[in-house]
């Protein structure tokens, strides 16, 4: 969320989703396949655009909202940015930008001004392939349209450029005046269901929970008092670093808590490599999982109905998770870690998981006002600075976190690699509806009626590769290569694939491009050339 | 808004102008019987149950379908109501099967409430009944149309909620059915088996497949909680029996979702009992996984923790922590991370 934390001060989801039916008057969705990817979400944006208000889709592939869309933009892969920044052209060349909203709360216009002047209709046009008709349509009706909520997921920042895509999605809804009051705002959905409270809670290099920063003296001084310890002020490395690092050699011990990034990264192969190359790994897990093989110890999870706590989702509310059976592997995983910690010579004790968030909130005062007893009436939006606060559905009111909204202007940045004669297919990925990342194939239900990797090709290309459904191929990037079976559908472009990375029989990700992003460090997910072979 | 005065049963009541009576009776506090009516989809006006008198009205109007207006006088139990009440309950008791000793929905089956309610035991009416063959063939559902009472929810759930519109009105008369489009059974139709249709369907006709012969809705208990798949944050109840989840119900009081939920959170949580889960610590010893105690496990990280850190410093360490566990979980492992190895080597797989 690099992105909208220098634009905005804050990289969380600006309004809340009830807004979508009960206020928005238009929904901007780029790179999000809302309906799979968070389906209540998209059911509520189903529910509104029957219900009248305007919806634009951006999108190569076309997803299940396109029926529902007024506008579908059906953009060649990888060309947000300059999609966005020709919006903003059409819209200060006609004079539909928030001269108020710019002058009163924005720094930093000049500068993306003159960069958005570089990107006529015409040019834009030829660059992501939507008619400059549309162009000018959309850009008029996003500008002129008073309560428009603009959503975007993993296909807009699993890109090497995905930060920058971030920005110039701010500078559209800064430069209309779409921030700030409710049926506005931009919107970050949250792949998994704590990714925002792993944020919050600062399972992050740079920060302390409540995006406090590492380097701060008096931030660091208050922590090393709490913590009893001294603490170190150099930010830490992220996630593709550990890995370089472990490369390396420099990192040569991890921990690694219920995630499976053999599976879910891109780029697989350097992963395991790197796993490999640890003295000692520890991983903590509901399943032995791909990346699990690699440890050296596995402790047991208990899943999320064996322990009580909190999950934030991507609007910012905390909401509880309660115990409903005893833990399977006999105890929740609180007390795992705090055994694990005391056992290393730094004691934990907690009677309960409220009192590990009261310790918490004791620290972050953007959660200062968050407690178990206020969480059993309701569940609490983040800002909620005190225990009288009644939390904050969007944020922004009046003025942004940072003070100033910051223009960043971005110039488009080609993906890290595109098909050519060898490697002529684009391959691009995404979430389905049955599966979430790692946990639902474990389901016997969901298995057992989506039980396989289906990769899509447009019938242009089946035809031309003689492919049928259901048929199965071979197919190969620069990095590895994956056994998929096919489905034929005009959901994606041809000359496009379309591939999930549920399945461990069909791993997607060691097709995927290790190109990343250079400020956050995400991996190019999207988008890899690739060859087929008709097995 | 404007207001409207009333009585209802005698009792002044005020609600805003466009509430329909039934919505007017609920704010003070009456409960009228209903079967098709739900207060988050559309109003059907099918089964007539919820019908009232009000005065000066020679028929009985059904409450959840007419709006109130000034000074208007209802009664919702007098005695033509209730044997228009009975009367509707005995004609869908004609056509009904009455296994009620071994239906999924006891205890939360509406039509079984009213008849109890208004000692419909039987029915006068000696009427055809329908032999519709149960539809389980997906691992979700089982839908039973011989309980179907028509009241639609299932249809307006399927299209207002979901957006899906997989479910419509088929044949007329006693043929009459609310089911896919050509009939076919759910898993050959366009169903994403969210089971909006399940949770709002008042009787057993469309029942959660895991919770069936599992226990009757008096023996559940539900525990409230946060989906674990994905950021939406859709609460819902996990169904326990006997320490044991058996299923998923949804329940209009969650803050972000209502009734609604999709199949990953309604049906994909029986991943908690596939039989791989891991259920004691393993050491790796020559290339092999052997179980071990807790104290083995614990005893063996501190050593090559520790070992490792001292010799090669805090930042030999990283901390891979988790977007699917809990806040608290995270917080214990970046303080761990911090405070003991000494590094700010911590992140989890997510940050997008
Ligand atoms: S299946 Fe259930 S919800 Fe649908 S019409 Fe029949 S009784 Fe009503
Ligand atoms: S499960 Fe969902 S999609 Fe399927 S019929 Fe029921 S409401 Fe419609
Ligand atoms: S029920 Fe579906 S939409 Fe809701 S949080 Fe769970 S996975 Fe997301
Ligand atoms: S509840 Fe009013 S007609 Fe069915």
């Amino acid at each position: 969320m690099a992105g909208l934390a220098t634009t905005f001060g804050s990289g969380a989801m600006t309004n809340p989703i009830y807004e979508i039916t009960e206020e928005a008057e238009l929904m901007l969705l780029i790179g999000t396949n809302a309906t799979e990817a968070h389906p209540i979400i998209g059911y509520k944006m189903r529910q509104a655009a029957r219900n009248g208000a305007k919806m634009i889709v951006c999108d190569p592939r076309r997803i299940d909202l396109v029926d529902e869309a007024d506008y579908w933009l059906q953009i060649k892969p990888g060309t947000d940015i300059p999609l966005l920044n020709g919006l903003m052209h059409i819209i200060i060349k006609e004079g539909l930008e928030d001269k108020q909203f710019i002058a009163e709360r924005t720094e930093n216009y000049e500068e993306l001004k003159a960069v958005v002047e570089n990107y006529p209709p015409e040019k834009v046009s030829e660059m992501t392939g939507v008619s400059v008709e549309d162009l000018y349509a959309v850009a008029r009706l996003y500008a002129t349209t008073d309560k428009a909520m603009i959503f975007y997921t993993l296909g807009i920042t699993e890109h090497i450029c995905g930060t920058r895509n971030v920005m110039s999605i701010a500078n559209l809804a800064m430069l209309t005046g779409h921030l700030g009051r409710p049926g506005t705002g931009v919107c970050p959905m949250r792949g998994q269901n704590n990714v925002q409270g792993a944020c919050d809670m600062g399972a992050l290099p740079n920060v302390y929970p409540g995006y406090q920063a590492v380097t701060n003296p008096d931030i660091q001084q208050k922590f090393e008092k709490a913590w009893g310890k001294e603490l170190p002020n150099k930010v830490g490395l992220k996630i593709p670093e550990m890995f370089e690092a472990a490369h390396e050699g420099k990192v040569k011990a991890m921990y690694i808590l219920g995630e499976n990034p053999v599976l879910t990264d891109p780029n697989a192969n350097h992963i395991k490599a790197a796993l490999e190359h640890l003295d000692f790994l520890v991983v903590q897990e509901l399943f032995l999982t791909e990346t699990a093989e690699f440890a050296d110890v596995v402790l047991p999870a208990a899943s999320f109905a064996e322990c009580n706590g909190t999950f934030t989702n991507t609007e910012r509310r905390v909401q509880r998770v309660r115990q409903a059976i005893e833990p399977i592997p006999g105890q929740p995983n609180w007390i795992t870690i705090c055994q694990m910690a005391t056992r290393m010579g730094y004691p934990m004790s907690y009677e309960h998981p409220s009192e590990i968030w009261d310790e918490m909130s004791s620290l972050a005062p953007s959660m200062a006002g968050v407690n178990y007893d206020r969480l059993e009436k309701s569940s609490l939006q983040w800002p909620c600075p005190t225990v009288e606060h009644p939390g904050t559905p969007f944020l922004h009111s009046g003025k942004f976190t940072r003070g100033l909204g910051l223009f960043q202007p971005a110039d488009h940045v080609p993906p890290a690699e595109m098909p050519d004669k060898e490697y002529p297919f684009l391959l691009s990925t995404g979430r389905i509806l049955y599966h979430y990342n790692v946990t639902t194939p474990y389901s016997p239900g969901i298995a057992s009626v989506w039980d396989k990797e289906l990769a899509e090709f447009h019938p242009l290309d089946a035809e031309k590769l003689g492919l049928k459904e259901d048929s199965k191929v071979k197919i190969t990037s620069r990095r590895g290569e994956v056994i998929s079976a096919v489905k034929i559908t005009e959901r994606v472009q041809p000359g496009m694939i379309w591939m999930s990375f549920h399945y461990a029989e069909t791993p997607t990700n060691e097709l995927t491009s290790d190109g990343l992003d250079p400020i956050t460090g995400t991996g190019e997910y999207k988008v890899a050339a690739v060859k087929v072979e008709k097995l | 808004m404007d207001r409207v005065k009333l009585t209802i049963n005698g009792k002044e009541v005020e609600a805003p102008a466009g509430s329909t009576i039934l919505q007017a009776a609920e704010m003070a506090g009456i409960e009228i019987p209903r079967l098709c009516y739900d207060p988050h989809l559309s109003s059907l006006g099918a089964c007539r149950l919820c019908v009232v008198e009000v005065k000066g009205n020679r028929l009985l109007p059904a409450s959840c379908v007419t709006p109130v207006t000034n000074g208007m006088e209802v009664e919702t139990e007098t005695d033509a109501v209730v044997q228009a009440r009975k009367t509707i309950l005995e004609l869908l008791v004609a056509n009904h099967p009455l296994d009620c000793m071994t239906c999924d929905k006891m205890g939360a089956c509406k039509l079984a409430d009213y008849c109890y309610k208004y000692e419909v035991k039987d029915s006068p009416f000696v009427g055809e009944r329908h032999h519709y063959p149960l539809d389980d063939s997906n691992p979700f559902i089982i839908r039973d149309m011989n309980k179907c009472i028509l009241c639609g929810a299932c249809v307006r759930a399927c299209e207002e909620m979901t957006g899906q519109d997989n479910l419509s009105y088929l044949y007329r008369g006693f043929d009459r059915k609310a089911t896919t489009a050509a009939d076919v059974p759910y898993i050959e139709s366009d169903c994403v088996f969210c089971g909006q249709c399940v949770a709002v369907c008042p009787t057993g006709a469309l029942v959660e497949k895991s919770m069936s012969g599992k226990a009757r809705r008096w023996d559940i208990d539900r525990v409230r909680t946060t989906c674990p798949f994905c950021g939406t944050g859709c609460n819902f109840d996990l169904a326990v029996k006997d320490g044991k989840v058996i299923g998923v119900l949804s329940t209009p009081e969650a803050p972000v979702n209502g009734q609604m939920l999709c199949v990953k959170g309604r049906f994909g949580w029986d991943f908690i009992y596939n039989e791989k889960r891991l259920t004691a610590p393993l050491i790796k010893k020559n290339g092999q996984f052997v179980e071990a105690s807790w104290d083995e496990a614990y005893d063996l990280i501190a050593e090559k923790f520790n070992a490792i850190r001292d010799q090669y410093g805090p930042d030999s360490f990283a901390a891979l922590s988790s977007a699917r566990c809990t806040n608290e979980e995270n917080y214990l492992v970046q303080k761990l991370t911090r405070a003991h190895m000494g590094s700010n080597n911590v992140d989890h797989c997510a940050r997008t």
